[in-house]
């Protein structure tokens, strides 16, 4: 007893000193990279320009597919730097001017920019207007002058323009009038002021331009009349000719324009290469004496030897690629090219007049994860014994950037990550006697290796390598980023889609890629396009010795019809199980909330003919399904003509092939909004794995809201087709958003608001029982934020006390929605100053935590607001009860709070999605953003109330208790000696 | 067969919200809406409204502006994954309004009684626990619109003494969003199989338009000098005495309860004199140590 009475004020002190400590929602500077990591990406390269100076930094300048124009180091693949355009804003060509401007086209050929080469800021931009569409063609000469001026030559939108290269005043411009001249090359021969324009007019019509390059004047134009047409693209061969093909593919055209003369020279293929079949199509390059085409899978070089004359010099069945010619010395010139052969790749830098000779010709073991190769650039350099060295940049099929150079690959980008499209979340596998499953540990020689370095390290004899080695060892032994479960659930994998069709797994801790796996291809599928991720079996530890596993649902080819494939991928190894080359298209994938004993998920697939097919395809799956087989509804929202329908299953398919897992479907209800007035611009449901704690809600007067927590809502906004114009395009008199609530079962409309004024694009949540969406006023000239909740009326009256006791509530009652619904909402709308790229909520592993919303701004930032902000029952004048419940003033705009930008400092270029992911830690929840850039954090909206944080003072903690113990045993002793000296007396 | 016709009282309808007109009548507008709120309710179906059929002519237009004309349109039903059969018209007048906006009032609604066939399938709907479908063309002038809105619900949700359904039309302007079709009540899972006593239909109708959103608050400068204060953490001001130091209070507290207990046992002890420690010596040093105090409470 004596402990207890002396404990309890001292714990309350500690308790004290805790609640004092706990941390604010922001991060110290100090906390930053703790728990979050942020990586920089670029996106596929569709062009890359070397910058390798005899001064400065090797460098090299790409353009890529994700619209970011980046600087990077050639030694280690770091961003210098980096811009990232609009996705209205396409790279049409990059280029480097008087060597320390970078040049780049884009926007369909009408914005010209220059950047400063070392550091990236934009020297000048200039936009060049044309009177028609056109293919787009910057030129950047080396040595062509008007009046000390560089020039750059454009063609775009039908017209040429000669641009200054120091201030990008455009010197002169030159129409083509004619009507469908499609300009295929523009040729500047070195050391001459003319310019050449080739092109096609008219399909048939071969034309060409000689302009002076000094003035814009026309001094030539010729054109002559192939009779049977040409195919669009032409490959330059010389600065007099040009190599094209015949409409059908078939015949070989040399098209030379010396001296002005046109004149065709055919070729028919089949006379250079005896077993040739099918169309050829012709590889755009510019090789001097060299042009390649492609038949079918086998690839062609051909070299032009004299006037119109060619010879085969190559034909191979590999994939292979190609660089553009690079020249080295006087007169010669080197190109590369890269074949993907088994496991390796090969590389061979030749000559442009010597197809024989190797300049270089190397080997390299490749990732077969990494796909082939599809793109090379060539680069050289003075060796240290004066020979020329060559270093090649390969774009490979996952996306990914790879430095090549004397045979090893110096480093390498996974810039695939830039462009996710799909991601789910696996659970790491359980420890297990100190040896985790994935096998990260190394062998004993190694582990002595690693402690011989720490030996090294604390005896201050480690070199700053070894201090590097000692520094990653020590982040990869750390507790962050084992590779197993912990006790908090923070430590997870994240699987994510690349566009590539590349399903990569992200360590939570540390953001490393842990395994990837590029799509299984197949005989029936050559090139597989990723749709979705779904989880395919999340085996239940305890239960089942099985690694969890992913479905990927992928489509063969690019029509919405095409054929799916099922791909089911191990989350632990990245192994892919299986695959299934599915007969039918894949428009709608249902997961059912059902799983077998295996605990395989059931989904239902509905391909293009509205049959509904069950997966995994198991007599137990079949029996599970039939069972819930007319509780299975779903919807269908037709976004292209305004109807939004709802499905239920009807009977097995009718058709020859008896298949018991394929099912009718009928349609049993349909919203179908007229076309005049409203169109669809965004449809949002509930997520299907959210956890909704409770259902009733306390208000204020002692008072009971129950929320409708139905899983079956749909949220759509409609705005006025004339809406979906540019900024301007209406006025707010004519401009409407009408915000919806169906019920996905019924197709009731449950709730049915119009905004006036107000316009798209609309951004929506969809959580528990509200929904918040976010729109542009036109009226008041900002953004706005609307919050509907839907509360359920049914269950009011069950806030009778005894009703409770004595079980004559309604709240044990199943829930059919076929009953007429009671329902009350209550909205709200406030202004907010950004506009938004995404939005999503924060989601905990019981649903208690209060909420944060979590808004991607226009900043490429992630800002985390509560939800109490936008709750709807804010009032301006909240009564003392309401205060405590934590109702907000009303405020007619939403507060940003700048500590509570979650990304800090960081931005997230590009930002296209959140997902937030429950950890097991009820407080907790874990927040990937993604867009060009990734970034993950650990976000505790109501701050880690159920763990001591990070920087809790254990020590503080030991001596108190230490203390404590000392002086109970120092009292007693006291005490027992007065008791003594008591006795005695 | 008999048929109950509810009429809904329209008095003023959705100008704001047909397209070619967006204008300022907000404030009425939300005074109808009050009205569509209780629409839903028995007490606004007239009985006195028996069915008048409306003329042949489906549609006749006055020359005059605000002017209104009766209009017809049909109710379809199917039974299961049958095809759609007439079931019942709607009838209403056409309301067009000087702005060129156009609405529909006075919804009345006649209900065609089963055929012997018709109770026959519906009785094999209510067996197998299937949908009976209703649907209706999307636009009333121009029937059917470009679809149909189609809704259904199982059947063995409508038998009570006889057939109760409750239409929900969705409307914005002359078009049909969506109907929401079931029984004006519950329905509860499980469905038993029930017949209704008689084959007659009991039908509430109820049209509805788009509510206006409440605007967004705007505020003057004062009250956005609240909002900033708000923004930050809200302090009180003032806090008790208590309040600010009751972690410093409780202990203290305690201690000198401790403290006077302890005084208070000291005389005690040496009134009694020697009191016999019983049990372990340690206990009956403890029981004069702060223990007491913890007893107490």
């Amino acid at each position: 007893m004596a402990i207890r009475s002396f404990f309890i004020p001292f714990l309350l002190f500690v308790l004290c000193f805790c609640s004092s400590l706990s941390p604010v929602l922001s991060l110290y500077e100090d906390q930053v990279g703790l728990m979050d990591w942020h990586q920089q990406y670029i996106g596929k390269v569709k062009q890359a320009v070397f910058s390798t100076q005899k001064t400065g930094r090797r460098r090299v300048i790409v353009s890529t597919e994700e619209n970011v124009i980046a600087s990077l180091d050639l030694r280690h693949g770091e961003i210098f730097w980096r811009h990232l355009l609009g996705s209205n804003d396409v790279i049409n060509g990059i280029d480097i001017g008087l060597g320390k401007y970078v040049i780049t086209l884009s926007s369909g050929g009408s914005i010209l920019r220059s950047w400063n080469l070392p550091d990236g800021q934009m020297v000048w931009e200039s936009f060049l207007q044309g009177p028609k569409h056109s293919k787009s063609l910057l030129l950047v000469p080396t040595n062509l002058k008007i009046e000390k001026d560089n020039v750059i030559v454009v063609f775009s939108n039908g017209r040429l323009h000669a641009v200054s290269c120091i201030d990008g005043e455009v010197l002169w411009k030159k129409d083509f009038e004619a009507e469908s001249f499609e300009a295929q090359q523009v040729i500047q021969p070195s050391g001459s002021d003319l310019i050449y324009v080739v092109g096609f007019s008219a399909s048939s019509q071969f034309k060409m331009y000689q302009i002076n390059a000094r003035n814009g004047e026309l001094l030539k134009h010729e054109s002559a009349t192939f009779s049977s047409g040409f195919l669009r693209e032409v490959s330059l061969v010389s600065s007099e000719m040009v190599v094209a093909l015949d409409s059908t593919g078939s015949i070989l055209l040399a098209i030379s324009f010396q001296n002005g003369e046109i004149s065709f020279q055919e070729t028919p293929i089949s006379n250079l290469v005896e077993d040739s079949s099918g169309p050829a199509v012709i590889i755009p390059l510019s090789v001097p004496g060299i042009f390649v085409i492609k038949t079918n899978s086998v690839t062609i070089f051909i070299k032009v030897i004299g006037k119109g004359k060619f010879e085969v010099v190559e034909k191979t069945n590999h994939e292979t690629a190609v660089s553009n010619a690079l020249p080295i010395s006087e007169g010669q010139q080197a190109f590369a090219l890269v074949q993907h052969a088994g496991s390796e790749i090969h590389l061979a830098v030749k000559l442009a007049h010597d197809w024989d000779d190797n300049l270089l010709k190397e080997s390299i073991k490749m990732d077969q994860q990494r796909g082939i190769p599809h793109k090379v650039f060539i680069n050289n350099y003075i060796r240290t014994d004066r020979s020329h060295g060559f270093r090649l940049l390969i774009v490979m099929e996952d996306h990914s950037l790879l430095l090549l150079q004397q045979g090893a690959v110096v480093w390498s980008r996974e810039d695939g990550l830039a462009s996710i499209i799909d991601v789910t979340a696996s659970e790491l596998p359980l420890e297990r006697d100190g040896v985790s499953v994935a096998k990260v540990e190394h062998n004993l020689f190694e582990w002595l290796k690693g402690h011989m370095l720490k030996l090294k390290g604390t005896l201050m004899l480690a070199s700053p390598k070894d201090v590097a080695a000692i520094q990653s060892m020590r982040i990869k032994s750390s507790e962050k980023s084992k590779m197993t479960r912990d006790h908090n659930g923070f430590r997870k994998l994240l699987i994510v889609l690349t566009r590539a069709g590349k399903l990569f797994a992200l360590h939570t801790g540390d953001g490393r890629v842990v395994w990837s796996h590029l799509l299984h291809k197949s005989e029936a599928c050559q090139s597989p396009i990723g749709l979705n991720l779904y989880q395919w079996q999340v085996p239940h530890h305890h239960a089942l010795d099985e690694n969890p596993s992913v479905l990927v649902i992928s489509r063969c080819g690019p029509s919405s019809d095409a054929p799916g494939v099922l791909s089911f991928v191990d989350t632990y190894t990245g192994k892919e199980l299986n695959s299934l080359s599915l007969i039918h298209a894949v428009v709608q994938v249902i997961p059912l909330p059902y799983t077998d004993s295996t605990e395989q998920r059931l989904h239902l697939l509905v391909d293009s003919d509205k049959h509904a097919h069950l997966y995994p395809k198991t007599s137990e799956a079949l029996s599970i399904f039939k069972h819930e087989f007319s509780n299975i509804y779903w919807y269908s929202v037709e976004d292209h003509n305004g109807i939004i329908k709802g499905h239920a299953l009807k009977c097995m398919c009718i058709g020859e092939v008896v298949d018991e897992f394929c099912f009718d479907t009928r349609d049993l209800w349909s919203v179908v909004f007229p076309s005049e007035s409203e169109k669809i611009i965004a449809t949002v449901p509930r997520k299907l794995n959210e956890v909704v704690h409770t259902q009733a809600k306390v208000i204020a007067d002692q008072d009971v809201m129950y929320k409708y927590i139905s899983r079956n809502i749909l949220f759509v906004a409609t705005v006025a087709p004339k809406c979906s114009g540019g900024i301007g395009s209406v006025t707010p008199e004519e401009s409407w958003l009408v915000a919806y609530l169906i019920d996905t079962v019924t197709g009731r409309i449950l709730h049915r608001v119009t905004h006036h004024g107000a316009r798209g694009p609309v951004h929506a949540v969809f959580s528990e029982n509200w929904v918040v969406y976010h729109y542009f006023n036109l009226r008041a000239h900002r953004y706005e934020m609307s919050v509907i909740e839907i509360y359920d009326q049914s269950r009011a009256d069950n806030k009778d006390v005894w009703k409770l006791v004595f079980g004559k509530h309604n709240l044990t009652s199943p829930i059919s929605l076929f009953s007429r619904p009671e329902v009350i909402t209550k909205s709200q709308s406030y202004f907010f100053t950004h506009s938004v790229k995404a939005i999503a909520v924060t989601s905990t592993a019981k649903g208690i935590t209060s909420e944060q919303l979590l808004i991607g701004t226009i900043g490429d930032q992630v800002l985390a607001l509560d939800k109490r902000f936008l709750d709807p029952r804010r009032s301006v004048n909240p009564t003392q009860a309401e205060k405590e419940e934590g109702i907000i003033p009303l405020t007619d705009s939403l507060p940003i709070i700048p500590q509570s930008y979650i990304t800090h400092a960081l931005r997230v270029e590009g930002l296209r999605g959140i997902i937030t992911v429950p950890a097991k830690l009820e407080s907790t929840t874990l927040v990937f953003a993604h867009g060009v850039d990734l970034f993950f954090t650990q976000l505790a909206p109501s701050r880690t109330y159920d763990s001591l944080t990070e920087d809790f003072s254990y020590a503080l903690l030991l001596i108190t208790i230490v203390a404590l113990v000392a002086a109970i045993i120092v009292t007693w002793r006291l005490s027992e000696r007065k008791e003594l000296q008591d006795k005695w007396r | 067969m008999k048929s109950v016709k509810i009429i809904v009282p329209f008095l003023l309808t959705f100008s704001l919200l047909s397209f070619s007109s967006c204008g300022f009548q907000s404030d009425e507008l939300l005074v109808d809406d009050e009205e569509f709120g209780l629409e839903g309710s028995p007490r606004h179906r007239s009985p006195e409204t028996v069915l008048t059929r409306s003329p042949p002519v489906t549609r006749k237009r006055h020359s005059d502006l605000d002017s209104d004309s009766k209009i017809q349109f049909s109710l379809d039903h199917a039974f299961g994954d049958s095809d759609f059969s007439p079931a019942g018209t709607f009838s209403a007048r056409l309301k067009t309004w000087s702005h060129g906006g156009q609405s529909l009032t006075k919804l009345r609604f006649s209900r065609n009684s089963f055929t012997d066939e018709d109770k026959e399938k519906f009785k094999n709907l209510l067996k197998s626990d299937d949908f009976y479908r209703i649907r209706l063309p999307s636009n009333v002038l121009s029937p059917p619109g470009r679809d149909f809105v189609i809704s259904s619900v199982k059947a063995r949700c409508l038998p009570r003494e006889g057939l109760d359904e409750h239409f929900v039309i969705h409307m914005e302007g002359v078009n049909v969003l969506a109907v929401n079709y079931g029984s004006p009540g519950s329905c509860p899972y499980p469905r038993n199989l029930k017949f209704p006593a008689k084959w007659s239909f009991n039908s509430h109708t109820v049209l509805k338009n788009s509510e206006q959103a409440p605007r967004a608050p705007v505020f003057t400068e004062e009250i956005l000098g609240g909002e900033n204060a708000e923004g930050e953490v809200v302090q009180p001001p003032e806090r008790s005495f208590w309040a600010k130091y009751w972690m410093y209070l409780i202990p203290l507290g305690l201690i000198v309860m401790n403290a006077v207990t302890q005084a208070m046992n000291m005389p005690e002890e040496q009134a009694t004199g020697q009191v016999p420690a019983q049990g372990q010596p340690s206990a009956g040093a403890v029981q004069r140590g702060p223990s007491s105090a913890a007893r107490r409470r």
